[in-house]
């Protein structure tokens, strides 16, 4: 088997004995309503992890984008309010703002020859800064397009509800995949990741990538930002704290390499299912805590790390073998 | 040789010169490539062979001189612009990317799109039928980095010769392939030269230049010494070309009567490692020179970095004076038996740049110490200071970022730092590379002071006539073995060369 | 005297900086430098910064030690929950006071070994093996605490938050003493300059025969030391163990510090004093926007301008611009001068 399909093997794997394990002890987790909850209430940390799976093939990092998120729910939210503006075009002069926020970050990131985690640390605090600004308290959002959007919902056979954001988050998968493996954009992403002077030396545009992949990645944050203020029905400063930390973890869970390079969008969907599954297991069991999440999650990034650490080694022994 | 019009070489250099800060690193290169023809390009380290590639390309902005394409004057800009022009250059650090596929590889920045979407299909297909002129079947959807490295050499090729396709030029291809893949990539050079395209090929290996080569230009120190027809030059003669002035006269083998005699020091029984330098015997003396000959990658190098424990030894035993074992699985074993070693590469391995002079030297000495016990301010500038004036070391004080030396001073801030922890065995893997004439003679010099009061040195080098100044002996690598061994007047150029040069490994004097 | 001129050389754009923001804070709130004692403890708006900064402060002595080995430990907010979790567990659980201090203190140091056992033997990025207990630690901080904040109310455990010690209060003590400890070990040991040596240069650090791996084991111990003694202040101060919010994105505020101090992120020379003086220059800010009236929202806004200024100030871009314009790069011409007396 080709070896670079293996961490996405195993995530497969892990989530397929986990829903089994969780079958056995309740049946009802393989209903279609299970199912659908769980593409709902991911939906948002999917779309976002797209983003960072483009970011972190690429070898950096992208920790701006839960500030992203919770500015964009204050803005939508702050807008609406303030203004007789339609939501589509609320959310499209947030797509262009958050876009080019991303953009800005991987500029800096390629001109001043800084490290991502830095530019985007900066970038995290700003945007958090910006959402205060906007407002402290929590916003309701009420406006008819959004209960509209709200109560749209195809129902799948067994009585499971797939909601406007459940579907938007595959669509997203299904547009980075395609991102990802057939288009140039995406295959240069793969070659900065595997050596940005040799991707250079190739011919790749280093600088129109860089700032291409964070463009992308506030897009996606913008997105995220947008269903989660459907799901909310709120825009409040301090929410989706953390929720880079999530993405990165569902990354790496799904097979990515976090030294960058190697990954798998459907990877990342694995990822993100395999933490909801968590949590979806620990409710249903009710006597578990919500802690044995944080510390399932951290077990399984430190297998996933060292699976993939004993992978590099082993093919760059392989390779010094034969040669 | 199909000839190109009006009898114009396909690649010309005329007068090229290039000056890094300190050194001229090209002085007026002139060198012209046929269409059709293997031209091989040959020196040791430092001779400017990589540098004239980097001028002929574009990586490097030249200081004078022109590039001639066709009879016509170009000048491109780097490497992409270069391919352009139809110049592909093969480095022998395969440069494509270990991560993508062998097609991804072949079609990045051209893959072939459908409505803005590569087609996965028709990008696989083009690779294989590319790869077909090479007589390489190889699934091209793998990872090229699950690929020997002879394939992905191939794969390199193949994407220079496919964007460029007028000259290609290989860096060192053959420098980690066995005998048949190299055999394999021969196949593909003398391919390409039927199809019209020159080839610029650069290898330290002798057997490979005289069996793929038509004709050879050899480099040193920045000066072009010759071009001649393959066919008509011989071994001996072209590893004199390479290192040394021609046979000149013998060179006074000063005190060497001094025969190592009673116990070694250290021995060394069947140390070796797989791979990198086959088992070998060595016993050293105090106050004895070691010296090792031999061509870049023949496992000089690897020889040095074994006994230092840098690459654990996979077999063999160590031993001091009577015999009692040494364990040397670390720089820090090694160094806790006495031995020292600056090594070859002194910006990677050698000084630490934004330290200091005082620190750098202070350095080794510290680490065995331990950091408990730190070397008092006052002890660290006297010792620093005390070896800026022994070993002449130009620098306005002790205090300054050793990064900001020359090369020359660097080195010796390296030996001072060995000195100073007074090691009974030092290692010095070429310590006059790179560093001007006046560094070059006190650092043999102080070779030969050490030398005299005790010490045991190895010294790896490529100017021969330095070993013969101050070595007692001499080993001689070749191919990853130790292949011979001179002792006090065997030890000459000639006898070095010839060595060196031998096709066989019988020559065992 | 030769000594102290390049070391005061070195802290100067920290010192201006710090005065700066102090300057504008009092002149905007002209009771600023007063200081009054009541029941026998220091109160007044310096006190309270230095006050406040001390868990900061305290994590960037280790983090300033970890970055100058070219590595980074975003998990020390996290630590700071497990070793406040610890310290309130064991207090609750009846422990005396050293035990409990010992249990937290030893958790530090286990987190610590853990970073530095996936750092220095197994080989993995920094960045990448300390997210691993940054995402995991908050976790078994709640295990410990079982899910609530558990409160004490043991008089010598709060004595560490909230306590004052000759007017002092006791969190100022344990930064000043820590950063005076480690000053001294570090610079009156040899351990400042192998540190440095390996964030510059690993293998040639190696090849010299330091003992690399047992030395960034240890930087990440001291790590995860310091995340515990900020956590245990944590813990006093609000006299209970919030395993979700004790030490919540101050590893972020810690490496702020150590940036705004000078320490290069890629390693090398470093600074104790300066990243100290990061974490004041920190802290005052927060004060600062506090005190004169400002949202406490465009605190962020400011930190993420800093970072900014930083960032190019420190860019390898800049730098040659900066090296074109001065005619001494490495100031040597001034190292020279001084140092004609011998």
């Amino acid at each position: 088997m080709n070896a670079r399909l293996l961490p996405l093997v195993a995530t497969l794997v892990i989530f397929l004995v986990a829903y089994a394990i969780c079958y056995a002890q309740y049946p009802v987790m393989l209903s279609t309503r299970v199912i659908g909850n769980l593409l709902t209430d991911n939906a948002f940390l999917g779309i976002v992890a797209v983003g960072m799976t483009f970011v972190i093939i690429s070898g950096g990092i992208d920790l701006s984008v839960g500030s992203v998120i919770a500015f964009s729910g204050v803005f939508i939210a702050v807008m609406l309010r303030d203004t007789a503006l339609h939501p589509m075009a609320v959310f499209a002069m947030l797509l262009v703002l958050t876009t080019l926020f991303g953009a800005a970050m991987g500029a800096t990131i390629h001109l001043l020859e800084m490290p991502p985690f830095i530019v985007t640390l900066a970038g995290m605090f700003l945007a958090r800064g910006m959402a205060y600004v906007l407002s402290i308290d929590a916003v309701p959002i009420t406006h008819d397009f959004y209960d509209q959007m709200q109560s749209m919902y195809w129902l799948m056979p067994g009585k499971g509800r797939l909601t406007l954001i459940g579907g938007l988050m595959l669509v997203v998968f299904i547009v980075g995949i395609g991102l990802a493996h057939r288009t140039r954009f995406g295959m240069n992403v793969y070659a900065v990741g595997g050596g940005a002077n040799t991707a250079a030396l190739m011919g790749v545009p280093l600088g129109r990538t860089t700032t291409a992949i964070y463009a992308f990645s506030g897009l996606l944050a913008g997105i995220a930002g947008i269903v989660f203020s459907i799901y909310t029905s709120a825009g409040y400063s301090l929410a989706t704290v953390g929720v880079e930390l999530d993405a990165i973890a569902a990354v790496v869970i799904g097979g990515t390499l976090l030294t960058g390079g190697s990954g798998f969008v459907a990877g990342t969907l694995i990822g993100v299912l395999i933490m909801g599954l968590i949590q979806t297991y620990i409710i249903f069991d009710g006597t578990l805590s919500s802690w044995w999440t944080k510390i399932l999650i951290g077990m399984l990034l430190f297998a996933f790390i060292v699976l993939q650490k004993g992978l590099v080694w082993t093919t760059g022994k392989k390779r010094a073998a034969g040669g | 040789m199909p000839q190109s019009d009006a009898s114009q070489p396909l690649l010309r250099a005329r007068g090229v010169r290039k000056i890094f800060p300190g050194t001229i690193a090209l002085d007026g290169v002139d060198f012209s490539l046929e269409a059709g023809e293997v031209h091989a390009l040959l020196g040791e380290n430092g001779a400017g062979k990589s540098t004239l590639i980097k001028c002929l390309t574009g990586a490097y902005r030249r200081d004078g001189g022109d590039i001639l394409l066709e009879g016509e004057i170009i000048n491109p800009k780097g490497t992409i612009d270069a391919q352009a022009y139809g110049i592909g250059t093969v480095y022998q650090e395969v440069n494509l990317l270990p991560n993508l596929t062998i097609a991804e590889n072949l079609s990045l920045g051209h893959q072939p799109t459908r409505f803005g979407m590569i087609s996965v299909r028709d990008m696989n297909r083009r690779a294989r039928e590319v790869l077909a002129n090479y007589d390489l079947s190889v699934d091209v959807t793998r990872n090229l980095g699950s690929c020997s490295v002879a394939v992905q050499q191939v794969i390199a090729i193949a994407r220079a010769v496919t964007l460029s396709g007028k000259v290609l030029i290989l860096d060192e291809p053959t420098a980690s392939l066995d005998s048949h893949e190299v055999g394999m990539l021969f196949d593909v050079i003398r391919s390409l030269k039927q199809r019209g395209l020159g080839i610029v090929f650069i290898s330290h290996f002798l057997d490979q230049i005289f069996e793929i080569s038509d004709r050879l230009t050899v480099l040193r120190n920045g000066r072009l010494v010759g071009t001649e027809t393959t066919s008509d030059i011989d071994r001996l003669r072209l590893v004199n070309l390479m290192l040394g002035r021609e046979l000149e006269e013998e060179i006074r083998p000063h005190g060497k009567d001094h025969t190592a005699t009673g116990e070694p020091r250290f021995s060394f029984t069947g140390f070796g490692r797989k791979g990198s330098i086959a088992p070998f015997d060595l016993a050293i003396h105090s106050g004895e020179v070691v010296g090792v000959a031999g061509l870049l990658g023949s496992g000089r190098t690897e020889t040095a970095e074994v006994l230092f424990g840098v690459s654990h030894h996979d077999s063999g035993v160590a031993s001091r004076g009577e015999g009692t074992d040494l364990h040397l699985k670390s720089p820090r074993d090694a160094i806790a038996a006495g031995f020292g070693f600056c090594p070859e590469d002194r910006k990677t391995d050698g000084v630490i740049a934004d330290l200091t002079v005082r620190e750098n030297i202070a350095l080794a000495l510290q680490a065995r110490i331990g950091w408990m016990r730190r070397i008092p301010d006052r002890e660290q500038r006297a010792m620093a200071n005390d070896y800026i004036r022994k070993l002449d070391i130009r620098t306005p004080d002790a205090e300054k970022p050793v990064g900001l030396l020359s090369g020359g001073n660097q080195q010796k801030v390296m030996l001072a730092r060995w000195l100073a922890t007074n090691p009974s065995f030092l290692i010095l893997d070429e310590p006059t590379r790179g560093i001007d004439v006046g560094a070059h003679a006190e650092i043999i010099r102080l070779i030969e002071d050490l030398c005299a009061q005790g010490m045991s040195l190895l010294v790896i080098s490529s100017e021969l006539d330095e070993l013969v100044a101050y070595s007692h002996r001499v080993i001689v690598v070749r191919d990853r073995h130790h292949v011979a061994e001179l002792v006090g007047n065997e030890i000459t150029t000639d006898n070095m060369v010839s060595a060196i040069a031998a096709p066989e490994k019988e020559t065992v004097i | 005297m030769t000594v102290m001129l390049p070391f005061l050389r070195r802290i100067m754009p920290q010192l201006i900086t710090l005065a700066v923001i102090v300057g504008l804070i009092s002149f905007m709130f002209p009771g600023f430098f007063t200081i009054s004692i009541a029941n026998g403890r220091l109160y007044g708006i310096p006190i309270d910064i230095l006050n406040r900064g001390a868990p900061v402060a305290l994590l960037a002595i280790g983090m300033t030690l970890v970055i100058a080995t070219r590595g980074i430990d975003l998990s020390v907010g996290a630590v700071m929950a497990i070793c406040g979790a610890t310290a309130a567990w064991g207090i609750t659980e009846g422990y005396s006071l050293a035990a409990t201090l010992a249990m937290a203190l030893s958790a530090g140091l286990v987190c610590g070994l853990w970073n530095g056992f996936l750092v220095a033997v197994l080989g993995i990025q920094p960045i990448v093996a300390t997210l691993i207990l940054m995402v995991a630690g908050r976790g078994v901080a709640q295990l410990i605490t079982e899910g609530a904040i558990l409160t004490f109310n043991h008089e010598g455990l709060i004595f560490f938050g909230s306590g004052s010690l000759f007017t002092v209060p006791t969190p100022v003590i344990i930064g000043v003493a820590a950063g005076a400890l480690a000053t001294l070990v570090v610079r009156r040991t040899a351990l400042g300059m192998l540190i440095e040596a390996i964030g510059i240069n690993l293998r040639a650090s190696t090849l010299s025969g330091v003992n690399t791996r047992v030395l960034l084991i240890a930087v990440y111990m001291t790590s995860g030391l310091c995340a515990a003694l900020a956590g245990i202040i944590a813990a006093a101060d609000i006299r209970g163990a919030d395993a979700n919010n004790a030490g919540l994105w101050l590893e972020l505020d810690a490496i702020l510090a150590v940036v705004i101090g000078g320490t290069s992120l890629l390693g090398g020379r470093f600074s104790l004093i300066a990243s100290l003086i990061g974490a004041l220059i920190i802290q005052a800010v927060n004060t600062g926007i506090l005190l004169s009236g400002f949202p406490p929202e465009f605190n962020l806004i400011i930190k993420a301008v800093i970072i900014l200024i930083i960032l190019i100030l420190q860019s390898p871009t800049m730098r040659s611009v900066v090296i074109f314009f001065s005619r001494d790069p490495a100031g040597a011409g001034e190292v020279e001068k001084e140092t004609v007396v011998p």
